[in-house]
């Protein structure tokens, strides 16, 4: 049966659990937050960048930066969603002490979700400093990108909440990297422009939510204005609440029965 | 057992209902777990659920504080209808779960001030009321320990420290003191009655006859799912078992199984003991006593003969 979420404010208090574990880590955390990126876009940017050339009027550099800026955004929240939330969900049961307190199992996974989201900001704030240290960032519009990677955080952390809520192994999780987040990274135009793959796999990419992230965040990254925005951040949204509705209604059987 | 009943905690008139359910029923799949039962818990009292495992005790507490709907039945807690307002119940009532759920990502001190942010506390009053609860569970001293690095023990203490930082009405205990040496069981029990003196409302389960004798003021028998005797422990011995119990052991115990029997009122063999209940001990004292050979034991009986009579002696797994 599937209800809409009966949320609250509540769920902050989960969210904020979270960020204190973060804190005591943070240093290399961040570190992690900043080294990787920097690795992807040097080691590909510089090494695949000659072979590539320009892609379109723009340098190979450029390009890659705002497509891995939507894929790390889809990692960090993925995989914060899916391993850490598990653990705390079965081995830790982080879960089980908060629903001994007011929370419900609605306002948990919220928080689980908001805190992915969060993630998701942190890393790809990082690569956007990079990015802009590195001279790729075209004006002040790419800061904007934050909020859309806060939403595309939101949506990937909620699709992950999905399989978390099924899985009953970690194991699991494999089938999801496998059979829809490696596909999905490697047709969304992150590495390379859509209009290279046959048409009715580049249409389909469009299916799925990274691709409208790449079409929203590459124009402001290079300081200029995405055509069809609403549309996009429409896909990203609705994905999103879909999935944060499915996740909630799975673990509430999961969790109540 | 009497106690002194001061600090009234509000609600806890006398006669007030802590919990009240009628006709709890679970289902799982084809299996009732809970098939009908029937409580009423009253406010400041300690209430014991006893049972063998599987019994339907922690699925009771569960539904109790809204984690999991009945299949049917009525249940108000603190005055609450549950599980519609199960989150208003359980913002005045504390939980110490079966297995301890403390967070291995924080220190002692940082376990309750998480926990109680859930709450929705904090503040300077929140503060002093963490370092009176880890002065309350004897943890003033590993305030800053990781989790990993407490006892059993300490853990428990954490985890009854944890359950009250939002000052409950009624207090959930699922088996507080199993696996706890018999130290950390005597500081939780006496902790425990502390609560009750301070006019809170308990519910325990526990595998523990000596624990329930000592702490519940009433208590429920319950076995598949079905409450099968309920009083104080004093009463419930008194209603259902002779005071005097023999245990004789050895081989001499084939001869007294028919001359034990008569003279007792209850004779009955479990394995190689042979028991013998009865209301007046003198014949059999005298007669044993002539019987050099006969090793026995007499002692009164106790809820543990309650227990295994009223839910029989096979293995429950
Ligand atoms: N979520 C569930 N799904 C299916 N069956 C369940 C579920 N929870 C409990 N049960 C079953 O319900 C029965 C009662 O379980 P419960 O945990 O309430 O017993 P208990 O009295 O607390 O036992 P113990 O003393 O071992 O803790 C058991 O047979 C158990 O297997
Ligand atoms: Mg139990």
């Amino acid at each position: 049966m599937l209800t809409f979420p009966a949320v609250s404010l509540r769920f902050l208090s989960v969210w904020r659990r979270n960020l204190r574990v973060w804190r005591k880590l943070m240093l290399p955390s961040i570190m992690g937050n900043f080294g990787e990126p920097l690795l992807y876009l040097l080691a590909l940017g510089y090494g695949f960048g000659q072979l590539v050339g320009d892609i379109g009027e723009l340098p190979y550099m450029v390009f890659l930066a705002s497509g891995i800026i939507c894929s790390s955004a889809m990692n960090t929240s993925s995989f914060e969603a899916l391993y850490s939330a598990y653990t705390r969900m079965t081995v830790q049961r982080t879960w089980g002490a908060m629903l001994d307190a007011p929370l419900n199992v609605d306002d948990v996974a919220l928080g689980e979700i908001s805190w992915a989201a969060t993630k998701a900001l942190i890393s790809s704030t990082a690569i956007l400093v990079v990015a802009s240290l590195l001279g790729l960032v075209g004006g002040w519009q790419a800061v904007l990108v934050l909020p859309v990677i806060l939403l595309t955080g939101f949506c990937f952390g909620a699709c992950a909440m999905v399989v978390t809520a099924v899985s009953r192994s970690y194991d699991f999780f494999l089938y999801y990297f496998t059979l829809v987040m490696t596909p999905m990274l490697l047709l969304s135009g992150v590495f390379f422009p859509l209009d290279q793959l046959p048409p009715l796999i580049a249409q389909g990419a469009f299916l799925l939510p990274l691709a409208h992230a790449v079409e929203v965040v590459r124009p402001l990254m290079l300081g200029g204005a995405p055509t069809n925005a609403g549309l996009h951040l429409g896909v990203i949204a609705a994905y999103g609440l879909v999935a944060f509705t499915l996740a909630t209604a799975i673990l509430r059987r999961r969790l109540m029965s | 057992m009497h106690r002194a009943r001061h600090g009234v905690m509000g609600e806890t008139q006398t006669g007030a209902l802590a919990v009240e359910a009628r006709g709890l029923w679970k289902r799982y799949g084809s299996m009732d777990v809970v098939r009908g039962v029937d409580l009423d818990v009253r406010a400041g009292e300690c209430f014991g659920l006893l049972g063998p495992n599987g019994a339907g005790k922690t699925t009771t507490l569960r539904m109790l504080l809204g984690q999991t709907p009945p299949s049917s039945g009525e249940l108000h807690v603190l005055g609450h209808p549950v599980p519609r307002e199960a989150r208003l119940a359980r913002n005045r009532i504390g939980v110490v779960p079966q297995m301890d759920n403390l967070d291995p990502d924080f220190t002692v001190r940082e376990n309750l001030l998480t926990y109680a942010s859930y709450f929705g506390l904090r503040g300077d009053q929140l503060a002093r009321r963490v370092d009176r609860l880890l002065e309350f569970a004897n943890l003033d001293g590993r305030t800053q320990a990781q989790i990993q690095a407490l006892s059993g023990g300490m853990k428990r203490r954490l985890s009854l420290a944890r359950a009250l930082i939002n000052e409950p009405a009624l207090v959930v205990l699922d088996e507080p003191s199993t696996g706890l040496d018999p130290q950390a069981r005597q500081h939780i029990w006496q902790r425990l009655n502390m609560l009750v003196e301070q006019g809170r409302t308990l519910i325990l389960t526990t595998h523990y006859m000596e624990e329930a004798e000592r702490l519940c003021d009433r208590l429920a028998i319950i076995d598949n799912g079905t409450i099968i005797a309920c009083d104080s422990p004093r009463n419930l011995v008194a209603a259902h078992i002779e005071p005097h119990v023999f245990e004789l052991r050895g081989h001499g115990i084939g001869e007294w199984e028919h001359r034990g029997g008569t003279m007792a009122g209850r004779a009955e063999r479990v394995g190689d003991t042979l028991l013998l209940y009865t209301h007046a001990p003198e014949p059999l004292l005298q007669a044993l006593g002539a019987d050099p050979n006969q090793r026995y034991w007499h002692r009164p009986a106790g809820l543990e003969d309650v227990f295994l009579k009223l839910t029989g002696r096979e293995l429950r797994d």
